[in-house]
């Protein structure tokens, strides 16, 4: 079927796909072998960035390749990626902050200020502070 | 296909689980939950970069589908377990 395939398209496919095997070994063995969660948050973000764009970049020539045409349809899995990925990430290091502060752990403190606002109302009884429904 | 890119495209395949079976060290290790979050978000990046190297050893479009619902899955579960542990519930 596709056994006309010059050695220019085939090198190249190989390459950018050995290369994003290799991105995400690094990320697996960074998340395996880093010693604090927030810095084991770094590592993925190695799979979900240059090795997403290398995987589609491969596809892409393979695919215009075997069609004589070109098929971009790859694109969206990096367009997507690099839209979900910082959502994740951003709310699982709160998480973590959250989590570690409730642990009594050194972590920094709430910076939001509308928190810190809720706390203050919170110290002195006057107002009704029974937004929480505990 | 010649053997350079069927060659190519199994060690890669294989690398891919080489990181797979790194990553389900550390979700089975993890400290921590969010460690476990993390190694499972992980998991389901590679397993979508997997599926778009099986679309090209197939010359398929199927599995670039399958990529895709992996990605918009993976988002949902892991955006769903990180508000889970942020909050200790899923939709306020």
């Amino acid at each position: 079927m596709s056994g006309e395939l010059s050695l220019w398209i085939e090198i190249p496919v190989a390459i950018l796909l050995l290369l994003s095997s290799l991105f995400a070994l690094v990320g697996a063995l960074g998340m395996l072998r880093l010693k604090d969660y927030f810095q084991r948050m770094h590592p993925p973000a190695l799979a979900s960035t240059l090795g997403a764009w290398s995987v589609a970049l491969a596809s892409i020539i393979y695919f215009s390749a075997l069609k004589s045409g070109p098929v971009l349809h790859a694109w969206l899995i990096p367009i997507l990626l690099s839209i979900t990925v910082p959502v994740t990430t951003l709310l699982l290091a709160r998480a973590a902050l959250f989590r570690k502060r409730m642990a009594g752990d050194d972590v920094p403190a709430e910076v939001s200020s509308r928190r810190i606002q809720a706390q203050a109302t919170a110290s002195n009884p006057a107002p009704s502070a029974t937004h929480n429904g505990e | 296909m010649s053997d350079l890119l069927s060659n190519a495209i199994l060690a890669s395949l294989f690398i891919f689980s080489l990181a797979m079976v790194l990553t389900l060290v550390r979700l089975f290790k993890g400290p921590s939950a969010q460690d476990r979050v993390l190694a499972l978000d992980y998991l389901y990046i590679t397993a979508m970069l997997m599926m778009l190297t099986l679309g090209i050893r197939y010359a398929s479009d199927t599995y670039f589908e399958a990529a895709l619902l992996i990605a918009l899955f993976g988002f949902v579960g892991s955006f769903a377990l990180a508000k889970f542990l942020l909050r200790g519930e899923v939709i306020e």
